[in-house]
């Protein structure tokens, strides 16, 4: 009962939203009902396109991530850990931190195609940032009191990096790759509604360029199910890996 | 947090730095801007080195030329402004319509009941595939772009502000009620003060996201704005055309980003986090 209360609202719009179609108070090609995007959705599972593009989708963003944070976390705790290695990268990091990353797409095209290796380069240099910094501000914040004891039980500098750094960089490292996860479904999305052959952004526009937009409203719905619930899968993972820290 | 500059684990074995003749101080800046340089050269020379095609990677110099006949014969100004227009007008109704938004749910119980669910599912999703919906809807003007800037940026704005109002200390709205303070008076003295760091840290994430939004919009629906332009010169595989309009956006997204942090820093000359050295 307390949920239903709690998401009223959506019924409510869900609601609007077939009732606005279907009395024609708008036209139906700009709005679909509600109940005919669920049946174009069924037959686009039942026909294997949208399971074959979620896979190419899904494809990209999972590589171009798992690139990103291995070299931005790996990037930024170097940073933190040694001093000329900021020296080097930090002047890089701010140049390109406020680059809106959408302007390398046409880049990634030139250098790696139409296909994979484009949209896979674009979130790697896209959400590694984030990352980077994340890492960064997490490892050069381990508290001073855990270093000093460290180092008076006599551990070294690799040691240290790994007993001390590393686990008190995570909570900012994962806040970073969060904010990485949802710019890498942004680049995705836009990568391929604008250059592609398959992939969901890729399908999105092709139904919308063949008027089919009942089957594209369903696409659409689709890829905002699919971010959403990224996040909140990543948010469990979250809480879960923090769990040794004292809840303060 | 304390931005100190120091890593962690510099500050053990250097407790004291000491103080910076004039030369250090010159060496200290020179180390700051050689890796830049030498981006700068690599650049260069890998292009004039003929490792790579003018067409995969055009030297610099000419791309920096191609900046300069397009500033010459206006198109430069002409892409600019409209994207910065484009960018600015549509952070600034994240900026009002997100604070208000923010405000009335955390202030009262029908507008939290109605758009909570609304936010706390809207935020995670990525909005960016609503294009292609509001193309169909509003066509492919200025006023399209505007919109899925606004629909894409406003929730970073909601959340801080409705996190920034709830987080304000009882005690500051207790003692203001105490004295009598108004509803404006509150408003206005109290709880937006109050919240401003935070809601600044939400304006602070709206701002990159409506220059991106605005970038892929006008690179989507074509016509004059940097993405556009980008665009057009990549269908005519003019790549000098390409790479001149991702420094032109760089420029941008770098100016309109430290205008954004100095305001903050004007804004908060009265808070506590402005006595902290920051490295921004």
């Amino acid at each position: 009962m307390k949920t239903l209360v709690r998401y009223l609202p959506l019924v409510l719009l869900a609601v609007a939203w077939e009732s606005a179609s279907r009395l024609g108070l708008v036209s139906s090609s700009a709005l679909p009902p509600l109940s005919e995007v669920v049946s174009s959705w069924i037959d686009l599972i039942k026909s294997g396109e949208l399971v074959s593009n979620t896979g190419a989708s899904l494809y990209r963003a999972v590589m171009g991530l798992l690139l990103a944070v291995a070299v931005g976390a790996t990037l930024g705790i170097l940073m933190a850990w040694w001093k000329p290695v900021n020296i080097l990268l930090g002047p890089l990091v701010e140049i390109f931190y406020p680059l809106p990353k959408s302007a390398l797409i046409p880049v990634t095209v030139i250098w790696l195609g139409f296909g994979n290796g484009s949209k896979i380069l674009l979130i790697f240099l896209g959400c590694m940032i984030p990352v980077t910094i994340g890492a960064f501000n997490g490892a050069r914040s381990s508290e001073q009191t855990l270093v000093w004891s460290a180092r008076s039980m006599g551990a070294n500098r690799v040691r240290m990096l790994w007993d001390v750094v590393l686990p008190s960089a995570m909570p900012e490292l994962l806040n970073g790759i969060r904010t990485a996860l949802a710019l890498s479904f942004i680049l995705l999305v836009s990568s391929e509604l604008i250059v592609a052959r398959e992939g969901l952004g890729y399908l999105i526009g092709y139904l919308g360029a063949n008027g089919n937009y009942d089957a594209m409203y369903a696409v659409v719905m689709t890829v905002a199910f699919l971010g959403f619930a990224a996040d909140r899968v990543y948010q469990m993972l979250m809480n879960r890996m923090l769990q040794w820290r004292e809840q303060g | 947090m304390a931005r100190t500059g120091l890593t962690a684990a510099e500050r053990v074995e250097v407790p004291d730095v000491p103080a910076r003749s004039f030369a250090r101080t010159l060496l200290w800046g020179f180390a700051h801007v050689v890796s830049i340089l030498a981006l700068v050269l690599a650049w260069e020379g890998l292009a004039r080195s003929g490792a790579f095609t003018s067409f995969m990677l055009p030297s610099l110099s000419s791309v920096i030329t191609r900046i300069g006949t397009d500033a010459v014969s206006g198109d430069l100004f002409i892409n600019t402004g409209l994207t910065v227009y484009r960018a600015l007008v549509g952070f600034l109704i994240c900026a009002v319509g997100g604070i208000l938004i923010g405000l009335a749910m955390a202030r009262n119980t029908v507008a939290n009941w109605f758009f909570d669910p609304i936010v706390s599912i809207g935020f995670p999703m990525p909005k960016i595939a609503f294009l292609p919906v509001v193309i169909l809807w509003l066509g492919v003007y200025d006023v399209s772009k505007i919109t899925m800037i606004v629909i894409d940026a406003i929730f970073p704005v909601i959340a801080a502000t409705v996190i920034a109002v709830r987080g304000i200390d009882r005690e500051l709205i207790w003692s203001a009620r105490n004295m009598g303070a108004t509803d404006r008076e509150m408003m206005w003295q109290i709880v937006l003060p109050a919240a401003m760091p935070q809601i600044l840290t939400g304006l602070q994430v709206a701002l990159p996201l409506s220059l991106i939004v605005a970038v892929v919009a006008e690179m989507l629906m074509g016509g004059y704005g940097l993405g556009g332009a980008m665009m057009t010169a990549s269908r005519f595989a003019d790549s000098r055309g390409v790479f001149a309009g991702i420094v032109e956006i760089a420029i941008v997204g770098y100016v309109l980003i430290k205008a954004m942090t100095m305001l903050r820093r004007r804004l908060l000359i009265w808070h506590q986090e402005a006595n902290e050295p920051t490295t921004a």
